[in-house]
């Protein structure tokens, strides 16, 4: 055994689908393996299959820009992307998995009085819900960040900051990975390029899925797709606010290591961190017009290295090496939906948008108890898809390119 | 998408416009006058193909144009 397969997730591949299981989930990304995972070591439900389409974690688990953050604009989110964030930093230790998770802190650059006014309320409604958050001055800011222009190119002066520091990132594959190997070993079924064609219903119940295989009876079934909400949810009879529109990204050649907290701006919608090869990965803004093309745009490299490069000059030196563009499901409010639907049988956690990656474990724990026991945690109940209809949306502005 | 050709303005980068949204309506399958307006707010047809939707030329003649769009692809099938 090589150093490399030592390395490699331990997995279960099964040769075919069972004719039933307690619960089929659609989409083998971080949160329909992350719901499989839970359910298997939380609530001992071990009967379940995950049929994904691709493989694994091919579509935007793979795709983002692996930020895991609280810092949200809504009490609701922020307590549940401050639950997130703990369950990343015992990830590690839970699964055994490297998952390379560092803690790096994030700085959210304010360039006028009126954003340094949000920045303040941000601040203030992160501490009051339990995320560490405080502003920070030019002068530290320059500290943090030694290559920071705090004139911002002239056109945006850095003003101040709040500083986020428990923002972290982590290798997003291996945190895909990481819970579907240990979905697999603990017996879930895990599939891939199972694509799924239809859901069956039995009256107004989902009662199981379709696939060019043969149908496979379930209990309940969970769409945890990211991208094609919208034709799975036709399948049940289910419309939804949710418009799907691609979102780029994109890395330069390495740079020396030891590059500070991630930089965002509001302002100008787009951060910089640096991965663990050196890379600078820079994104991200979705297209204003919703597509299900992945095909990177010109116009928004050349928009956001422009935005960029004001607040760090020395990106002007480096190289474009690779971009990409996934798909995202961005519901009406910007915030996710999660749990039950007008159809028996059927659950979803959608509306990820540009914020599925830092949720995984949190929606991942969440549905898993809404499907073993069938309650909604508390934790999530305030973002059910009924809420459009009792008044009750969830408009965050905290969330990254949709001010 | 990078372009946009305006009857008026002729082809102008996308940078001028604003989207405007889909142009929908409400299924006539659906009866109740509490879901119709539900559906009215806040549902997208969101296909993955052929959509028809509003985009205004903000930057340039500051009309409302109807653009037949691919979505799958993300090219403009027509403008009107």
């Amino acid at each position: 055994m090589s150093e490399y397969t030592r390395t490699l997730p331990a997995m279960r591949w099964p040769d075919a689908p069972k004719a039933a299981y307690d619960v089929v989930i659609i989409g083998g990304g971080g949160h329909g393996l992350s719901t499989a995972y839970h359910l298997a070591t939380r609530h001992g439900i071990t009967n379940v299959a995950v049929l994904e389409a691709d493989y694994i974690a091919s579509g935007n688990t793979g795709r983002n820009t692996t930020i895991i953050r609280a810092n949200y604009g809504l009490p609701e989110a922020i307590r549940f992307y401050q639950h997130s964030l703990e369950l990343y930093q015992q990830l590690e230790a839970e699964t055994g998995a490297a998952i390379l998770h560092q803690t790096k802190g994030i700085l959210w650059m304010a360039h006028t009085e009126m954003a340094m006014r949000t920045e303040r309320g941000r601040c203030l409604m992160d501490t009051a819900c339990g995320a560490k958050t405080a502003m920070v001055t030019p002068a530290q800011i320059k500290s943090l960040v030694p290559q920071i222009d705090l004139t911002g190119g002239g056109r945006y002066p850095i003003l101040g900051a709040s500083y986020h520091t428990e923002a972290a990132t982590a290798r997003h594959d291996r945190v895909a990975w990481a819970y579907a190997s240990g979905a697999s070993q603990r017996g879930v079924d895990i599939f891939q390029h199972a694509r799924v064609t239809r859901l069956v219903k039995q009256g107004e119940r989902v009662t199981g899925v379709e696939t060019p295989a043969g149908p496979i009876a379930a209990g309940v079934v969970l769409s945890a797709v990211g991208g094609r909400i919208t034709a799975v949810a036709a399948m049940a009879g289910l419309r939804l606010p949710i418009r799907t529109h691609p979102l780029h990204a994109f890395v330069t050649n390495d740079h020396a290591p030891g590059f500070g907290p991630i930089v965002a701006s509001t302002e100008l919608m787009c951060y910089a961190s640096q991965t663990d090869r050196g890379q600078m990965l820079i994104g991200a803004e979705f297209d204003p017009q919703p597509s299900y093309s992945r095909q990177s745009s010109f116009s928004a490299l050349r928009s956001y290295t422009w935005k960029i490069t004001r607040l760090l000059p020395f990106l002007r030196q480096m190289r474009v090496l690779r971009t990409w563009a996934g798909i995202c499901d961005i519901s009406a409010d910007y915030s996710p939906i999660m749990g039950a639907t007008p159809v028996d049988g059927f659950l979803v956690t959608t509306g990820w948008g540009t914020w599925g990656f830092k949720a995984i474990p949190a929606g991942g724990e969440a549905m898993a108890e809404l499907i073993a026991t069938d309650r909604t945690p508390a934790l999530i109940a305030p973002f059910a898809l009924d809420r459009f209809q009792r008044d009750h949306v969830l408009a965050d502005q905290g969330s990254a390119g949709t001010r | 998408m990078h372009w946009l050709d305006c009857p008026r303005c002729g082809r102008r980068p996308l940078d001028e416009y604003v989207f405007g949204g889909e142009r929908r309506s409400v299924p006539d399958t659906i009866d109740d006058p509490d879901a119709r307006d539900f559906d009215e707010v806040w549902v997208f047809e969101n296909p993955e193909g052929p959509t028809t939707e509003r985009w205004f030329h903000a930057f340039g003649c500051r009309r409302w144009l109807t653009v037949r769009r691919d979505t799958s692809i993300d090219v403009v099938l027509e403008v009107t």
